[in-house]
């Protein structure tokens, strides 16, 4: 199927950007052949998406080029792609959820189905059924898109990107919402369209699926090329270790004995909780962390580590089970309950949630303390001590602003990292969940930052570490769960742990 | 291809320079609009200003306008702060005025001193009550509060008319026989009147008075207190409050008690400085609450800033009332009135956003979303 010597579809070459304090993407070689189905993987943050954004002509590349069938070809908006022939169906849909599936597909698109102001449904709707029929992607075109499943919804997204003319189609991260039945369907979809000579990019970062669907993988790691290699020559083992980078790069470890013998922070006994959406996202969940312990939680995006984060820190309601913070059980749903117990929080999303974007570092340094003595005294603040506690942490946490009524969003991720980790640490806290708390972050701020965790491990702190970055669990991490499908697969403890295996129990592979 | 982004800082000399440049902007543009109508710019510039604020007697009617957009404006400023839009400091304001009405009537042999603090008292509360429907439907069942707080404005207008032409209501004068064919409210006693006060030939009334202390009030419980601390975080980020541990329901609720409370105290100022009686045409007809979201939004919501742009509007629509003549059609006021205000908001925008010419949009970082509107 993909020959040798034949003329890509696709070639990047040399491809770099950078966004402040992060290289996205760092020389980066991409090749895809016409009628392929190519995967790209890697962990979340590792430039996938970038690197799609490049192609699909959202961002423009600091530094590379891009060919299509050879010939070099410059994006200046993401309707040159299309013009081009490269279709992206986003993980997150795109549809006007009140029209009909024919209306979406011709949504700003102009062609000879429509003159002038008018549309002809029956055009459209012919060409639909057509496209659905010959690559068995059933979906009825009058039907409005808020009557349509996910999956239902995904094909009028890939049916858009044909109906536009892409040769090229770029799935991102497509079967994250589906069922597995559907995302079998998908696949014979993408099998046909490959079969037809189309190309098909597909991002992921599932071990199984990847090995299901795709002729050949490109990995990619902080930005980087790992390597390309032939489905048929490689195994979901050897991808796992490319994935995610055998070598530590991080030489910090987590000293001394086992903390097992302390007393326990958290305790976490059956619980389940559901997600936005409703659906279940925990399941019996029993997780023990001791004082000064580091519990490390390993998984892929989206298998309940939210979840797991906010049910511990009193932001999302448990729907069973108990949860114990140093010896009494916790009400739950309510933040400011975990707060006065002493459970600290470094949220993923660090700038809309974990600090108030427009607010003054200053103030955002007391966002939890606030309430009370020193900060405010029968609801009275007390600007000069919120300006006094701002510069002494700014000192003591070495954070980098202009001054401290610097607005947060202002602060590089690292400097916010800082600012999160300073409020939080400084709260003395009995317990902390942090949740990926280097991502995103350069390699001296990650240093920064899990040095300030270790150190609260050392001071007494229960952390609960939760993080995709392996390599950060391993360097951290006294003992490590994985969460996969809202269930704790596993607990092994650090010296045990080997990152093949930690790997396959991520992607929801069986481990004998 | 045009495009608007936001700005990413705010520049210090924009804020200063953008105002003054919308002014320039603002007096070129109505001077091609008077020099084709034949009027001489300079010297209509000259009676406007003059008219507004210059003239004898020409301050102290425009501190008469500007008491009810002052406190208007603080009723806004106060919701807007913490991203919550009550459209609705129109009808708390009437609700202030048939509260501080009822007051008055009822406390008519009352002495002043206990008639004006409890028709202030009236007014606040009422504001408050009307404000917190919304405000309650709002933080507990997630109603737009936009829409809620406005469709009260038509159901306060309504219920003020009711009061006076429709019912036989406490409010309404029945004692003589004119007034039972002609619906009018009762008249408040005199002691219900509240004073004004002299400074150097210029009258300034209660209400404004009350409206200045209440900016400083606005601008305290802002900057200085837990209630504003939380606030601010909430409007800035519900994520970051609810992480905070913030209640934002009852904040929402409190915070629009608040801003009604200031647009109710509007409409005691109405009644006790101005009218000493409940005048439902009146009041619908000034449209007050409305102006004051304006007020508002010129002022960039900061309260002492409210003060100066309320003032500035005052005199602004008395100006209009003396420019207007013979000569000087009315429709031509409404024409100089409105570039100006359109000036000064198209001014605001610029602080905020800025305009670029041609080429793509700088990336934003991943993180955030590039908000990038398009005019293609």
């Amino acid at each position: 199927m993909v020959a040798a010597g034949q003329v890509p579809a696709v070639t990047m070459r040399g491809i770099s950007k950078r966004f402040p304090g992060v290289v996205a993407n760092d020389q980066v070689d991409f090749e895809v052949q016409q009628g392929e189905i190519h995967a790209l993987l890697g962990e979340n943050g590792a430039g996938k998406s970038t690197l799609s954004n490049i192609l699909t002509g959202l961002y423009r590349p600091d530094e590379g080029e891009i060919l299509l069938d050879g010939k070099p070809v410059t994006f200046h908006a993401p309707r040159d792609a299309i013009a081009a022939g490269i279709g992206m169906v986003h993980q997150h849909f795109r549809l006007a959820a009140s029209f009909t599936v024919a209306e979406n597909l011709v949504l700003g698109h102009r062609d000879a189905a429509d003159r002038g102001l008018l549309l002809e449904p029956r055009v459209v709707e012919g060409r639909i059924a057509d496209l659905s029929q010959r690559y068995r992607m059933p979906v009825n075109p009058r039907a409005r898109i808020w009557q349509l499943s996910v999956g239902e919804q995904q094909r009028v997204e890939i049916l858009k990107a044909l109906y536009r003319g892409a040769r090229i189609l770029i799935l991102d991260e497509p079967t994250s919402q589906l069922t597995p039945q559907e995302a079998d369907d998908l696949f014979q979809t993408l099998r046909l369209m490959a079969a037809e000579q189309r190309t098909v990019i597909f991002i992921s970062h599932k071990l199984e699926e990847v090995m299901a669907v795709s002729n050949r993988v490109t990995v990619l790691r902080r930005g980087r090329v790992i390597g390309t290699v032939m489905t048929k020559d490689t195994n979901t083992r050897a991808l796992a270790r490319m994935m995610v980078g055998r070598e530590v790069v991080f030489t910090q470890k987590k000293e001394g004995p086992a903390p097992a013998e302390r007393d326990v922070a958290l305790e976490l006994r059956g619980v389940s909780a559901t997600g936005d959406l409703g659906t279940p996202a925990l399941q019996d969940v029993d997780l023990t962390v001791h004082q000064g312990e580091i519990m490390g939680i390993a998984g892929v995006a989206g298998n309940g580590q939210r979840e797991l984060a906010e049910v511990i820190t009193g932001m999302r309601r448990r729907t069973a089970g108990s949860i114990t913070v140093t010896g009494r059980v916790t009400r739950g749903g309510n933040p400011l309950e975990a707060i006065q117990r002493g459970v600290a929080y470094v949220p993923d999303d660090r700038l809309g949630t974990g600090v108030a974007p427009s607010l003054s570092v200053a103030d955002n340094l007391v966002l939890k303390a606030f309430r009370g003595p020193p900060i405010s005294t029968r609801g009275v603040l007390h600007r000069r001590r919120i300006r006094a506690n701002a510069e002494q942490l700014m000192h003591r946490f070495d954070i980098g602003a202009a001054s401290a009524e610097t607005p947060a969003r202002q602060l590089s991720g690292g400097n916010i990292q800082k600012v999160l980790l300073a409020r939080e640490l400084s709260s003395r806290p009995r317990v902390l969940v942090a949740s990926s708390p280097t991502s995103g972050l350069d390699v001296g701020a990650t240093d920064t930052v899990r040095g300030l965790l270790l150190a609260a491990a050392q001071a007494g702190v229960g952390i609960l570490l939760i993080s995709e970055d392996l390599d950060e669990i391993l360097a951290l991490a006294d003992r490590i769960a994985v969460l996969y499908n809202g269930r704790i697969t596993g607990i092994v403890e650090r010296q045990h742990a080997n990152v093949e295996q930690l790997g396959l129990m991520m992607a929801g592979a069986a481990v004998a | 291809m045009i495009r608007i982004e936001r700005r990413l800082t705010e520049s210090r000399w924009l804020v200063v320079a953008v105002p003054v440049g919308s002014l320039i902007g603002a007096a070129v543009l109505s001077s091609i609009i008077l020099l084709i109508t034949g009027h001489d710019p300079l010297a209509t510039w000259g009676r406007l200003l003059d008219g507004g604020f210059f003239a004898s007697g020409a301050m102290s009617a425009t501190l008469v306008s500007a008491t009810p957009l002052l406190l208007t404006g603080l009723a806004a400023a106060a919701a807007f702060r913490m991203q919550i839009w009550n459209i609705g400091a129109e009808g708390q304001l009437y609700l202030g005025a048939i509260g501080a009405s009822g007051i008055g009537i009822a406390l008519r042999d009352q002495p002043t001193l206990v008639v004006i603090p409890a028709m202030v008292i009236a007014g606040l509360i009422a504001g408050a009550a009307w404000a917190a429907l919304p405000g309650v439907l709002r933080a507990y069942t997630r109603t737009n509060e936009i829409i809620t707080s406005l469709m009260l404005n038509y159901v306060g207008g309504l219920l003020m008319s009711y009061l006076i032409f429709d019912s036989h209501s406490y409010w309404r004068d029945l004692s003589t026989f004119t007034a039972r064919v002609f619906p009018q409210g009762k008249y408040l006693s005199a002691a219900a009147s509240w004073p004004s006060f002299a400074i150097g030939g210029i009258v300034i009334p209660l209400g404004l008075v009350l409206g200045a202390l209440a900016a400083a009030v606005l601008w305290l419980i802002y900057t200085g207190t837990r209630f504003g601390f939380e606030a601010r975080v909430i409007g800035d980020s519900r994520a970051a409050a609810h992480y905070a541990g913030i209640r934002t329901r009852r904040k929402i609720v409190a915070v629009m008690a608040l801003s009604g409370a200031l647009a109710g105290l509007g409409g005691a100022s109405e009644i006790g400085d101005f009218r000493h009686v409940l005048d439902p045409r009146g009041l619908q007809q000034a449209s007050f609450g409305y102006a004051g979201i304006v007020v508002a939004a010129l002022a960039r919501l900061n309260p002492f800033a409210v003060i100066v742009v309320a003032i500035l509007l005052g005199g602004l629509s008395n100006a209009g009332f003396s420019l207007q003549g013979a000569t000087f059609p009315a429709g031509l006021v409404g024409t100089l009135q409105g570039l100006i205000l359109f000036c000064a908001l198209a001014g605001e925008l610029l602080v905020r956003y800025r305009i670029r010419l041609g080429g793509p949009a700088r990336t934003a970082p991943p993180a955030t979303t590039p908000s990038v509107v398009e005019v293609a």
